[in-house]
């Protein structure tokens, strides 16, 4: 059997966090009654002018620059012809030939190793509105259209054909999401729709240098969905190639639960979109000074974050752990202001945070237990307050109720026993109650004492002090 | 005279004398109005409570002896494709009869600003497309000098509600004529702003890149005056220019001694009825004895200024254009089978014959493998006007020209012939393709028929253009023959 090669470039649609709208002042604010977050201006009303959102052209660049990519002195808009309710000017402001940022490049984690991603070109262009069916688009007797969306800003990141396989294609879109929230101009809230896949995926025989012909699978909005529906359109692409069939350009869509991609429409139906400069807007010239501004003015990114967290201690596996999320990494940082001591930290977000987060599928942003409160947990672990087991008890319970430790710690009666008299009290009766051990300890069998422990710990509920009952324990037995 | 008859000058010195009010100048364009309107048919939308409301409040702050500006209590009559808030904006079709915008374009702030009154919106070629006003998907407008003939277009409503007196002062829209072409044919006087001079937002889109508002008026002054209210940068309007506005009515000098005028030959050719030549000679004459240098210039490109327009406007207005679809305003289709039926029958329904052949144009110069070939070699094209005007600038003043090829044409006489109606504008379009400032005053008549003078000027400097006409204008009374009504 022949082996195939995939050759897969990705196009992503982020949304940028702008207050208001890329040609006016409407809110970008999600949700909202139907129709209200809007005015003349992305209604495309008759007359009606767009004027470009400054703020807009100041993300495109941050993401340019976060991306590596070289930033046009000069630039335009375009307008992208085709009919469709939700669009109601029936052509999309974007941009065609003179894009804001190109030849860009990222670097992602892959199973050989560091990879390079070439990034084509990233640029701006206007969201549409959404249509609602009664039922399903087929059979529904209407349509509803809800403009809100319309005129969202939005920025197109195109890679290169780059990737090999659906895994590396996966690693791409979450690293670029990860970078892309580092430099601080979207939330990529994939669930609201604010970054949005197209994969493009062709095959061909090892050792052919020429590229198949690529099929491209539609708006994918989670990484599993990108992995699997490449996996899945691979396999098909070598099938159909090894029954001797022909691979024809097409647009598909995944579906997530048959787990299948299906063919949406094919290149000769495909759109002739008409581009050509927007009269009502000019040119954009975009001064160096101003992209300088804005390279000074980025936050730190993923990299800069690894370096600095190795410095601190962490192993170079927790340092990208702790990365590659910056929701991750902002709370570790949060908690590090007050509570410097990097690796008790990192152990605590790695382990019992993300253990429990992961048992209620939930982001660490929707999190009850704030940075602080998890920094005032550890203090009192130093403090002596409670154990580092009790500890583990503690924090289950922040993690289900959002209290603050102290509270949860006073509720509970969790409060560390350190009180030697007390301590000692309880060792005399263990002692007196398994002579069997301690005989034991007494004769060279060093593990005898971890029962005794034990028994000490269990007797307190766990809330003695550990380092104390060893103490106190070994005094008495030698 | 008849109150209707006189100038925006002439009525605010009454009225700031208290020698009549703002309601008597109202109503008497209004009687005129009533009158006249069966004949000419100038008007979609008149808007007669709100015009009466608004003399009130100028008659109200005289009375209370406050200045009031130039076109307080002065009646207006706007293009019917600016957006007036609470006032449906048809843009003379079928696809628009009913909409109601909820915002004014910027120019009708600037006029409510000055207390200008609005009588109503006025005819023209659908969605500004032609040259007589016969594209109106509601009736024609007739010419106030002869009635079998037209009114040029697409602003013919405005044109003759000046000439009619039914209105003071009127608002047209310039694509590649549409002021000063209509302004010819009725003997008035209209100015084409450069681009960018006057904000755009508001004016619903024919082709963007070329589309003007500018004043219609009887006299130069009264353009000058026109022209300080509406021109100025908006914020709301990207093209809209970042540049002083100067007093225009400091430009009306009667001297042009020194000042030198190019005649481009090219305009003068053998497309130019020989007694509109013959007028505009006499024209170029009176100029000479006035003082000024007139030479002969050539701009070579002239001939490629029709082909790129019609390249350029169309492949604009098809995407412009594209928003009339029965979605969200405006004529639906009853009953359409499917979404692309309802967008196929309801703009097969709304638009007109003129509007879907430009539609049908834009969107074949437009396509895939057609572009470079029309669209992109029209802009290289456009750049070799601009840079024959920009050398004739560079020696001369004004460029001066007929404004038409001939005088009013009877109605039906071209509107089956596009190719003869599009040549109508022949003299004006490559002012639009270069974004200059040009205007057309009375300068003659043919019979009965008033024959007008194009002046082009520089970029920002229709101050020049001003001062000639005022020059011209108080050195001959071709502004002051009235129509036979």
């Amino acid at each position: 059997m022949t082996r195939y090669e995939a050759v897969i470039g990705i196009e992503i649609h982020v949304e940028l966090k702008t207050n208001t709208k890329i040609f006016c002042h409407s809110t970008t604010e999600f949700g909202g009654d139907p129709n209200t977050h809007v005015c003349p201006v992305c209604l495309g009303l008759p007359g009606v002018l767009p004027v470009l959102n400054k703020q807009v052209v100041e993300y495109a660049i941050k993401a340019g620059l976060a991306l590596n990519c070289e930033i046009a002195e000069y630039s335009k808009f375009d307008r992208k012809n085709y009919y469709y309710p939700d669009l109601p000017k029936n052509y999309q402001i974007s941009q065609y030939d003179l894009p804001i940022c190109k030849n860009g490049y990222l670097e992602v984690e892959t199973g050989q190793g560091k990879k390079r991603i070439g990034i084509t070109r990233i640029h701006m262009e206007e969201d549409a509105g959404k249509l609602v069916h009664q039922g399903t688009i087929t059979t529904s007797p209407y349509s509803l259209v809800d403009y809100n969306r319309t005129g969202v800003p939005l920025i197109e990141i195109v890679s290169e054909p780059d990737m090999r396989s659906a895994e590396e294609a996966r690693a791409y879109a979450e690293k670029l999401r990860s970078v892309i929230q580092y430099a601080g101009v979207s939330d990529c809230r994939m669930e609201e729709g604010s970054l949005r896949c197209d994969v493009n995926v062709s095959v061909h025989p090892v050792g052919t240098g020429e590229f198949g012909t690529r099929t491209e699978i539609k708006n994918m909005n989670s990484f599993r969905s990108i992995q699997k529906a490449a996996e899945y359109e691979i396999e098909r692409q070598i099938e159909v190639l090894e029954n001797g069939g022909r691979i024809i350009q097409e647009t598909r869509t995944w579906d997530e639960n048959k787990g299948i991609t299906v063919s949406m429409r094919t290149k000769e139906e495909a759109q002739d979109y008409r581009y050509f400069p927007d009269p009502d807007l000019v040119p954009l010239v975009i001064e160096r000074e101003w992209v300088e501004a804005v390279r000074n003015s980025l936050p730190e990114m993923p990299e800069q974050r690894v370096a600095r967290y190795i410095e601190s201690g962490l192993s170079e596996y927790e340092a990208n752990v702790l990365t590659a999320s910056k929701e991750v990494s902002d709370y570790f940082d949060q908690c590090l202001k007050t509570y410097n001591n990097p690796k008790m930290v990192s152990n605590w977000i790695m382990g019992d945070l993300s253990r429990l987060l992961n048992s209620v599928n939930m982001e660490i942003c929707d999190c009850r237990v704030k940075p602080a409160q998890l920094a005032d947990m550890l203090k009192m672990i130093d403090s002596g307050t409670i154990s580092g087991k009790i500890a583990k008890t503690v924090f289950e319970e922040m993690f289900n109720t959002g209290k603050d430790p102290e509270t949860v710690v006073k509720e509970k009666g969790l409060v560390q026993i350190s009180d030697e008299s007390a301590i000692a009290a309880v060792v005399d009766e263990i002692i007196a109650a398994n002579p069997k051990s301690v005989e034991d300890f007494r004769n060279g069998k060093d593990k005898a004492i971890g029962f005794l422990v034990g028994q000490i710990m269990k007797a307190t509920k766990g809330k003695a002090n550990p380092q104390l009952v060893n103490k106190l324990l070994k005094d008495k037995l030698s | 005279m008849q109150l209707y008859q006189m100038t925006a000058h002439e009525l605010h010195r009454l009225l700031v004398k208290k020698e009549v009010s703002a309601v008597e100048i109202a109503k008497s364009v209004y009687d005129r109005t009533d009158d006249l309107e069966r004949k000419i048919n100038a008007y979609i939308t008149l808007t007669k409570e709100k015009a009466m409301r608004q003399a009130e409040a100028v008659d109200a702050k005289i009375a209370a002896g406050e200045a009031i500006a130039p076109l307080s209590g002065i009646p207006v009559a706007v293009k019917d494709n600016i957006c007036t808030k609470d006032v449906r904006t048809t843009c003379a079709s079928k696809i628009l009869h009913n909409f109601v915008p909820p915002y004014n374009a910027t120019v009708m702030e600037k006029l409510e600003a000055n207390q200008a009154v609005l009588l109503g919106k006025t005819n023209m070629d659908e969605f500004a497309m032609g040259s007589s006003t016969e594209n109106s998907a509601y009736f024609v407008t007739k010419n106030p000098w002869n009635i079998e003939r037209v009114t040029g277009g697409s602003s013919g409503g405005s044109a003759a509600v000046i000439a009619a007196g039914e209105a003071v002062c009127s608002l047209g829209s310039d694509t590649g004529g549409s002021i000063r072409q209509p302004a010819a044919l009725c003997g008035v006087v209209g100015m084409k702003p450069t681009y960018g001079a006057v904000s755009r937002y508001g004016l619903v889109a024919f082709a963007s890149s070329l589309d003007q508002i500018g004043p219609f008026t009887r006299d130069v002054a009264d353009c000058a005056i026109m022209l300080n209210a509406i021109c100025g940068y908006d914020p709301k309007d990207s093209t809209s220019a970042k540049v002083g506005v100067p007093d225009y009515t400091s430009f009306l000098i009667n001297d042009v001694k020194g000042l030198k005028i190019g005649v481009p030959k090219e305009y003068m050719a053998e497309g130019i009825e020989p007694e509109v030549r013959k007028a505009i000679e006499a024209a170029i004459e009176k100029f000479i004895e006035l003082g000024a240098e007139v030479e002969e210039t050539v701009l070579p490109h002239t001939d490629y200024a029709l082909p790129t327009y019609y390249i350029i406007a169309p492949a604009e207005a098809s995407s412009n254009l594209a928003r009339y679809d029965g979605v969200r305003y405006g004529h639906r289709t009853e009953e359409p089978e499917n979404i692309v039926d309802m967008f196929m029958r309801t703009r097969s329904e709304g638009f007109g014959e003129e509007v879907k052949r430009r539609i049908m144009l834009g969107t074949y110069a437009l396509s895939a493998g057609y572009y470079d070939a029309y669209y992109l070699k029209a802009l290289k094209v456009r750049t070799l006007i601009m840079q024959d005007l920009e050398r004739a600038f560079a020696k001369y003043d004004v460029l001066l020209s007929p404004t038409t090829p001939s005088v009013a044409f009877k109605m039906g006489e071209k509107i089956d012939s596009p190719i003869q109606m599009y040549l109508s504008d022949i003299c004006t379009l490559s002012a639009n393709l270069a974004g200059i400032p040009a205007m057309s005053l009375p300068a003659g008549f043919v019979g009965n028929l008033p024959v007008g003078m194009q002046l082009m000027g520089k970029p920002f400097d229709e101050g020049m253009l001003l001062r000639f006409a005022y020059t011209f204008e108080q050195n001959t009374d071709f502004h002051k023959r009235l129509p036979l009504l």
